[in-house]
C-alpha cells in the first residue's frame, strides 16, 4: 500500500510539473519545471527496477536539456536596454 | 474555437487509445521468448553481467550504432546552425560578470571527480547499470559545469574534434574486428570472455562503450560550447 501511493505521488509530480511547464508564463521556470517531470520520471524509473534508464533520464533529460533551454532562452531573449 | 475544438477532439481520442491499452493490461508472468532467451544466454555467451548492455551493444549493436550516428548529426546541424558569425561592432560582447570565488573552487574539486564518475560508468557498462551513453552526458554535464562556472573557457577544438572522430571510427573498427575474427558485425567474442564479473571480461564490451561514451562526451560538450557562445 505504501509502495502504491508513492508511486502515485511520482506519477502525480510528473502530471504537475509537466503541466506547469506548459502553464507557466515565464520561459525560465517553464524550463525547469520541465526538467523536474523529467526528474520525477526518473525516479519512477528507478522504483520500476530499470536503472540503466533512469540514469539517462536523470542526466540527458533533467541535466543537458534544461541547461540547452537555459542557453536558449538566454540567446534568444531581447538584450537588456541600457 | 474550432482550434480549440480539433484539440480537444484529439486529446479525447489519444485517451481512448491510452484508455484501451490500460483497460486490456495484465502483467506478465513470464517473460516472452526473445526476453527469456536474452536472459538465459546473455551472461553465457558474452560473458556481461549486464544484460541490459549485452542487448545494447551486442544484441542489437547495429540499432546502437544508428543511435550513435543519429546524435551525430544532430549535433553536427547544430553545429551548422549556430556556427559563429563574425559579429558587427556594435553588438560586441557585453563583458559576463567573472564567478565567484566559491564556484570556482567548487568546479575545481568537483570536475575531476565528475570526470571519474563518468569514465567509471562507460567502463563498468557490462557489470553495474549504465553504460556509453550516460556516461558520456556525465562527461557532458562537468563541461557545462566548468562552462557555466568559467564564461572564458574554451574547448580545445582540436582535440574534442579529434577525439570524437577517432572514437567513432575505433566503434566501426570493432565492429568490423567482431565480423572478421567472431560471429558478426559488433561480436564481442574476438576477445577473450574473461572471468565472469571481472572489469576486463565480456570480450571488446568494455572497449565499445568507452567509445561510446567519449563520443557522446564529446559531441554534447561541443553543443554545449556552440550554445554558450
Amino acid at each position: 500500500m505504501t509502495l502504491f501511493l508513492i508511486g502515485l505521488a511520482l506519477c502525480a509530480g510528473i502530471i504537475v510539473s509537466a503541466l506547469l511547464a506548459v502553464q507557466l508564463g515565464n520561459t525560465v521556470s517553464a524550463a525547469i519545471t520541465a526538467g523536474m517531470a523529467s526528474l520525477f520520471a526518473a525516479i519512477t524509473y528507478v522504483a520500476l527496477a530499470a536503472p540503466d534508464v533512469a540514469m539517462t533520464e536523470a542526466a540527458i533529460g533533467s541535466g543537458l536539456t534544461t541547461v540547452i533551454f537555459l542557453y536558449a532562452i538566454r540567446r534568444t531573449a531581447e538584450p537588456p536596454q541600457e | 474555437m474550432i482550434k480549440r475544438a480539433t484539440v480537444l477532439l484529439s486529446l479525447v481520442l489519444l485517451g481512448l487509445v491510452f484508455l484501451q491499452l490500460v483497460a486490456g493490461y495484465s502483467p506478465r508472468t513470464a517473460l516472452n521468448p526473445v526476453a527469456e532467451h536474452y536472459v538465459t544466454a546473455g551472461p553465457e555467451e558474452l560473458g556481461a553481467a549486464n544484460i541490459v548492455t549485452a542487448v545494447l551493444v551486442t544484441y542489437r549493436g547495429l540499432d546502437t550504432l544508428g543511435e550513435v550516428a543519429v546524435l551525430f548529426i544532430s549535433a553536427a546541424g547544430v553545429g551548422l546552425l549556430l556556427r559563429r558569425k563574425t559579429r558587427p561592432a556594435d553588438t560586441a560582447r557585453r563583458k559576463p560578470r567573472p564567478s565567484s570565488e566559491l564556484v570556482g573552487t567548487a568546479v575545481r574539486f568537483l570536475l575531476p571527480l565528475i570526470f571519474v564518475l563518468g569514465a567509471y560508468i562507460f567502463i563498468n557498462g557490462h557489470l553495474t547499470p549504465g553504460g556509453g551513453f550516460q556516461g558520456g552526458a556525465v562527461l557532458a554535464s562537468g563541461i557545462m559545469l566548468l562552462l557555466l562556472a568559467d564564461p572564458h573557457a574554451h574547448l580545445n577544438h582540436r582535440l574534442v574534434h579529434w577525439l570524437e572522430s577517432s572514437s567513432g571510427f575505433g566503434y566501426v573498427v570493432v565492429g568490423v574486428l567482431g565480423l572478421v575474427f567472431a560471429g558478426g558485425f559488433l561480436d564481442n567474442r574476438f576477445l577473450g570472455l574473461g572471468t565472469f564479473g571481472e572489469l576486463f571480461s565480456a570480450g571488446a564490451m568494455p572497449i565499445i562503450y568507452a567509445l561510446i561514451g567519449l563520443k557522446v562526451g564529446t559531441e554534447l560538450s561541443a553543443v554545449l560550447e556552440r550554445m554558450k557562445d
